[in-house]
C-alpha cells in the first residue's frame, strides 16, 4: 500500500474556520432559549431540612424551579458507569440532592429562567435550609474514618483490591537492600477553557429531542437519555459540535446538567440551554489525582529491581461515578518501562467530602510514573549510582515483547506491552538533553513512562463517495482539538487515492454515526483511526469492483490514484471515482450531478438486476476496529531546571521529549498534543492545586488563584518520535493524546530535588511549599 | 455603538455584560467566554483599537465607541488577516476556543508597538490561557506576525 498522506505534517483542515471564529461551540447555538442557573451546596457534608422555591419561582421572567421532588427520576441514583467487583461500595449521586449534600457545589435544585441573569436571580432566591454535617477532606482523615461520607459505607471504603505477580515477600526478604518511601500526588483539575454546556430542542409533533453537548462521549448520553425519557434511540440525537477542550472531565456521565437540560426542554417546549461558569466548574465538574502511596523496594547491589510491594489510597471523592478505573490504572502502570520479577498493589478507594474524581489527562498514570520514577531515584541515591545507570539496568529489553507485567488492565484484559525500544528512547533523550547547564541552583530530571492506550471496546466510521466526488468519513467520536477532521482525512484519503483536502471529517454526531464509545484514554487515532482505515478499505474495494464491470478487467487489475479507479499500468484506461460513485447507485430518475450515467436506458446491458449480487447501493461502506488489547506507547522526558533560592521561581532550561507512538499520523498533530500535556503536566506539578480546606470548601476556586499558566511559565519543549510499529492494528499506530502529561510530576520532583537539596516526596509543589519543606529542615539524606 | 464598521443597536438593559451582547444579541459568536472573572483572555476583544476583556465591561460602557471582535478582522471568504494567517502557518490552535482572544491581543499589539521584540511579545500574549498547545506555536505565530508586520511597513 502506498501511503503518501499517512506520515505527513498536513496542517489541520480545523484551524482556519476557528481562525475567523466561525466555531460553533455548543453556547454559540442560535435561536432563542431558556437559560439556566444551579443551586449548588455551600457545604461540603450537610442534611437537607428543608428547600423553599417559591420566592424563585414568583421572580418575573423565571420559568421553572426543579428540585429533586420535580423530578421523575429524583429519587434514582445516577448511572454507575463502569462496575467492578472490588467496588464493594459503589455510590452514585441523584441528579439533584434532597437529602444530604456531600461536597461544596453539588447540585439541590435547578432554575429555568428567560435569560442567565434572571436565572441567577432566581437561584438566589432559593432558599434551602442544612444541618451541616462532620466533613473529612483528605486521605488521612478517609481512613481514620472518624465519621463517614456515606453512614453505610464502613471505614469510607468505596474498593479495595489487591493484585500480585510473582512472590513479593520472599523477594524483598531476600533483597541485598530494602528502602520504604511515602509518596503523594494531590488533586489536579483538568479545566479546559470551555467550561460545559448543553442545549436542548424538543421537536413535540415529531417526538424528537436534540441535543448539543461539550461531551467526549456524545453516544453514551444518547443511549442514556433514551433510557431515562423513555424513549427510542432512534428518536434522540446528541452532537458534541465544536468542543473546548476536553481532557477527561467531558466523559464523564451524567453530570445533572446533562439530563435537566433536555428534561426541562421537553417540560417547558422550548429551547433550553445551559453554560457552566468557571466557578462552579472548579467544584461541579470532576477532578482527579489524589493518592498516597506507601512503597517498599528491594534492590540488589546494581540497583537492580528485585520486588517492589505498593499499598495506596486513592481519593474518589464523594461518589463513584467512574468506579474504579483510576486506581485500575495506577495500579497497572507503575511497573512502567521495568523489568520487575516481583510486583504487589493493593489499592483502597476512599470517599471523602470533596468532588468526585474521574479521568483527567494522565488518567492515574502521573501518579504511578511519580511512583516508580521516584523509586529508582531513591535506589540510585542509596547505591550512588548514576540514575541513568540505575535506570539502563532495569528496563525491559526490546527482544521481550509482548511483555506480560501480571497485573490487570482497564479493559477487563491483563496488561501485555505490545511493543516498544525503551533503551533507544532513553539514549536519545540523553544525546537530546545535553550536559548540565553552567551555574548553581541547577537541577536535572529525567523519567520513562509506558501509557496503555487505544482501549477498547470498539469504534467505526462510515465512509461514502458523494456523485461529486467529495467524500464524506463519520465516527462516533469527538474532537476536542486533537485535529480528527485531518488526521481521519489523511487515513481516508490514502485508502481512496484522493487527499485530505477531499474528505470532510465529522465525529460526535449521533445523525451521522450512532455508534462507538467517545474520545479518552488516548484512543481515538488507533480505535477510530484504524476503523477508518477499514471503511475506506471497503470503499476502495467496492470501487474496484464496480470499475472492473464498467471497464471489463479484473478488480485485481485496478488502482485508486488522484481520484480515478484506473487500470494499472494503463493509466488511460480509467473511470473518475465520482462516475464510479454514480454507477453505485442505479437510479430511475436522473437528478444531476452526473446521474445520468446510472439510469436504466444509458446504463450498460446487464443480464441480471441492477444491483449486482449482494452489492448496497452507494459507494460507501462501514468499518470497525474493536481492538484485543491496548496498544502501550513510550516515551523518556528529561530536563534542566534552576530554582531561585530566594523567591523559589522555577525556570525550565531545557525541557526534552523522545515518544513513541507507534507509526505517527501526522507529526505536527502529535507535536501540538505533546507540548499542550507537558505544559499540563508543569501546570499541575508548580502551578496549580486544589486548595481545600478542612471544612470542604475549596478556597482558590477562580483563576485569579488557581494559578494556570501563561506563555511565560511554559518552555518549548524539543521533541523527538520513536517508531515501533503496534502489531495490534492495521496502521501500526498507538495513542498519544495523554503522554505528554503523565512523567513531568516526576521530572520536575527530581529537577527539584537536584536544584534545591530538598527532599521531594509529593506533587504538586509551589513556593511557599519549598519554604515549608526547607524550614521542616526536609534536605535530602547524603 | 459601531461593531466590525457598523452601527449596532444598543444594548437590552444596564447590566448586560458586552460579552453577552456580542455574542447573543449581535450574534458574534467568535468572541468566546472562558472564565467570566477576567482572566482568561478568551473573549478579548478591541475598543477603539485595544484589546479589552468583553466579559469586564458592561454593554453600555462601549457605548459611543468602535468594537471589533474576531469577525470583524476580515470578511467571510475574503483572505485572513496577517495575524490569523501566522496563527494558521504555526497551527497555533487546536480546540480554537482561546483563539480569537489570542488574535486579537496581537493585532492590538502591533497596532501599539510596530516593532515588538520578543519579549514584548510574550508579555502581550501573556494575559491569555491556553490550555490545549502549551503555547510555544502560539509564540511562534505571534512572532511571525510583528516580522510580516515589520516588513509590510
Amino acid at each position: 500500500m502506498s501511503s503518501p498522506w499517512f506520515g505527513r505534517r498536513v496542517p489541520p483542515r480545523e484551524d482556519e474556520r476557528l481562525l475567523r471564529g466561525q466555531g460553533r461551540f455548543t453556547d454559540d447555538i442560535p435561536g432563542p432559549a431558556y437559560e439556566c442557573c444551579f443551586v449548588r451546596s455551600p457545604h461540603a457534608h450537610a442534611r437537607i431540612l428543608s428547600i423553599d422555591t417559591s420566592a424563585a419561582r414568583a421572580l418575573a421572567g423565571v420559568v421553572a424551579v426543579y428540585t429533586a421532588a420535580d423530578l421523575p427520576f429524583g429519587a434514582q441514583d445516577l448511572p454507575l458507569l463502569i462496575p467492578h467487583p472490588s467496588l464493594g461500595h459503589g455510590r452514585t449521586q441523584r441528579c439533584l440532592a434532597s437529602e444530604v449534600v456531600r461536597y461544596a457545589g453539588e447540585a439541590v435544585a435547578f432554575v429555568v429562567a428567560e435569560d442567565r441573569y434572571l436565572a441567577e436571580d432566581a437561584a438566589e432566591l432559593v432558599r434551602v435550609d442544612y444541618e451541616e454535617l462532620p466533613v473529612l477532606i483528605g486521605l488521612e482523615a478517609a481512613e481514620r474514618a472518624t465519621h463517614l461520607v456515606h453512614p453505610d459505607v464502613p471505614g469510607n471504603r468505596a474498593a479495595e483490591l489487591l493484585q500480585e505477580a510473582g512472590d513479593v515477600e520472599p523477594a524483598l526478604a531476600a533483597a541485598p537492600h530494602r528502602r520504604r518511601l511515602q509518596l503523594r500526588f494531590e488533586r489536579g483539575a483538568a479545566h479546559p477553557l470551555e467550561a460545559r454546556a448543553v442545549h436542548a430542542v424538543w421537536d413535540a409533533a415529531a417526538a424528537r429531542l436534540t441535543v448539543h453537548d461539550s461531551t467526549q462521549s456524545p453516544t453514551s448520553i444518547r443511549g442514556g437519555l433514551a433510557v431515562l425519557f423513555g424513549l427510542p434511540e432512534s428518536s434522540v440525537d446528541v452532537i458534541a459540535p465544536d468542543v473546548g477542550g476536553g481532557f477527561g472531565p467531558k466523559i464523564m456521565l451524567f453530570h445533572p446538567d446533562e439530563l435537566l437540560v433536555p428534561f426541562a426542554a421537553m417540560r417547558l417546549g422550548h429551547p433550553v440551554r445551559w453554560t457552566e461558569d468557571r466557578a462552579e466548574h472548579f467544584t461541579a465538574v470532576n477532578h482527579e489525582r489524589g493518592q498516597r502511596h506507601q512503597v517498599e523496594v528491594g534492590f540488589d547491589d546494581a540497583g537492580r529491581l528485585l520486588g517492589l510491594d505498593v499499598d495506596f489510597t486513592h481519593d474518589a471523592g464523594a461518589y463513584t461515578p467512574y468506579g474504579v478505573i483510576l486506581p485500575i490504572i495506577t495500579a497497572a502502570s507503575i511497573p512502567g518501562a521495568y523489568r520487575l520479577p516481583a510486583y504487589r498493589v493493593r489499592f483502597r478507594a476512599l470517599y471523602t467530602n470533596a468532588t468526585p474524581t474521574s479521568p483527567y489527562r494522565g488518567a492515574g498514570r502521573p501518579h504511578a510514573c511519580f511512583v516508580i520514577e521516584r523509586t529508582l531515584d531513591a535506589i540510585a541515591a542509596q547505591l550512588g549510582i548514576d540514575r541513568v545507570e540505575v535506570r539502563r539496568r532495569n528496563l525491559i529489553s526490546p527482544g521481550q515483547f509482548p511483555y506480560e507485567v501480571g497485573v490487570g488492565w482497564q479493559d477487563g484484559n491483563r496488561v501485555v506491552y505490545d511493543s516498544g525500544d525503551y533503551p533507544r528512547l532513553l539514549e536519545r533523550a540523553l544525546e537530546m538533553i545535553g550536559p548540565r547547564p553552567p551555574g548553581a541552583h541547577i537541577g536535572g530530571g529525567l523519567s520513562l513512562y509506558v501509557e496503555g492506550t487505544g482501549v477498547g471496546p470498539y469504534e467505526g466510521a462510515h465512509v461514502q463517495v458523494l456523485v461529486g466526488g467529495r467524500v464524506v468519513a463519520h465516527t462516533g467520536v469527538p474532537s476536542q482539538g486533537q485535529a480528527h477532521a485531518t488526521v481521519f482525512a489523511q487515513v481516508v484519503a490514502d485508502q481512496l487515492g484522493l487527499t485530505p483536502a477531499d474528505v470532510d471529517v465529522v465525529g460526535g454526531d449521533t445523525r451521522r454515526f450512532q455508534w462507538g464509545v467517545g474520545t479518552f484514554a488516548s484512543r481515538s487515532a488507533v480505535t477510530a483511526g484504524n476503523a477508518m482505515h477499514v471503511a475506506a478499505g471497503l470503499v476502495a474495494e467496492k470501487a474496484r469492483r464496480i470499475a472492473a464491470r464498467e471497464l471489463e478487467v479484473d478488480p485485481a487489475d485496478l488502482e485508486l490514484v488522484g481520484g480515478e479507479v484506473r487500470v494499472k499500468g494503463a493509466p488511460g484506461r480509467s473511470l473518475p471515482l465520482a462516475a464510479v460513485a454514480v454507477l453505485a447507485n442505479p437510479v430511475r430518475y436522473a437528478f444531476g450531478g452526473g446521474t445520468e450515467a446510472a439510469t436504466q436506458f444509458v446504463a450498460r446491458e446487464r443480464p441480471g438486476p441492477p444491483l449486482v449480487g449482494d452489492e448496497h447501493p452507494g459507494l460507501e461502506a462501514t468499518g470497525y476496529h474493536s481492538p484485543v488489547g491496548s496498544t502501550w506507547a513510550a516515551g523518556c522526558h528529561a530536563a534542566w531546571v534552576r530554582v531561585d533560592p530566594v523567591s523559589h521561581r522555577l525556570d525550565i532550561l531545557r525541557y526534552v521529549v523522545v515518544h513513541d507512538c507507534g507509526r505517527v499520523i501526522n507529526p505536527l498533530v502529535v507535536e501540538g498534543q505533546i507540548q499542550g500535556g507537558v505544559a499540563q503536566g508543569i501546570a499541575g506539578a508548580y502551578y496549580e492545586r486544589l486548595a481545600y480546606d478542612a471544612e470542604g470548601q475549596l478556597r482558590n476556586a477562580s483563576f485569579m488563584d488557581f494559578l494556570m499558566p501563561y506563555a511565560t511559565e511554559i518552555p518549548e519543549v524539543l521533541i523527538d518520535h520513536l517508531e515501533t510499529p503496534s502489531p495490534l492494528n492495521p496502521l501500526g499506530v498507538k495513542g498519544a493524546g495523554e503522554a505528554g502529561v503523565i512523567p513531568v510530576g516526576a521530572v520536575l520532583a527530581a529537577a527539584i530535588e537536584e536544584a534545591t537539596g530538598l527532599a521531594v516526596s509529593e506533587m504538586p509543589l509551589w513556593p511557599q511549599r519549598l519554604e515549608e519543606l526547607a524550614a521542616a529542615g526536609g534536605h535530602e539524606p547524603a | 455603538m459601531r461593531v466590525n464598521g457598523q452601527e449596532r443597536r444598543p444594548p437590552s438593559g444596564g447590566r448586560r455584560l458586552l460579552s453577552d451582547y456580542l455574542r447573543h444579541d449581535l450574534g458574534l459568536t467568535g468572541t468566546h467566554v472562558g472564565c467570566e472573572h477576567g482572566v482568561c483572555g478568551c473573549c478579548t476583544v478591541l475598543l477603539d483599537g485595544r484589546p479589552v476583556r468583553s466579559c469586564l465591561l458592561l454593554a453600555v460602557q462601549a457605548e459611543g465607541h468602535e468594537l471589533t471582535t474576531i469577525e470583524g478582522l476580515t470578511a467571510p471568504g475574503a483572505p485572513l488577516h496577517p495575524v490569523q494567517a501566522a496563527f494558521l502557518q504555526e497551527h497555533a490552535l487546536q480546540c480554537g476556543f482561546c483563539t480569537p482572544g489570542f488574535v486579537l491581543a496581537v493585532v492590538g499589539l502591533l497596532a501599539d508597538n510596530p516593532q515588538p521584540g520578543d519579549r514584548e511579545i510574550e508579555e502581550a500574549i501573556a494575559g491569555n490561557l491556553c490550555r490545549c498547545t502549551g503555547y510555544a506555536s502560539i509564540r511562534r505565530a505571534a512572532r511571525r506576525a510583528a516580522a510580516a508586520h515589520r516588513e509590510d511597513r
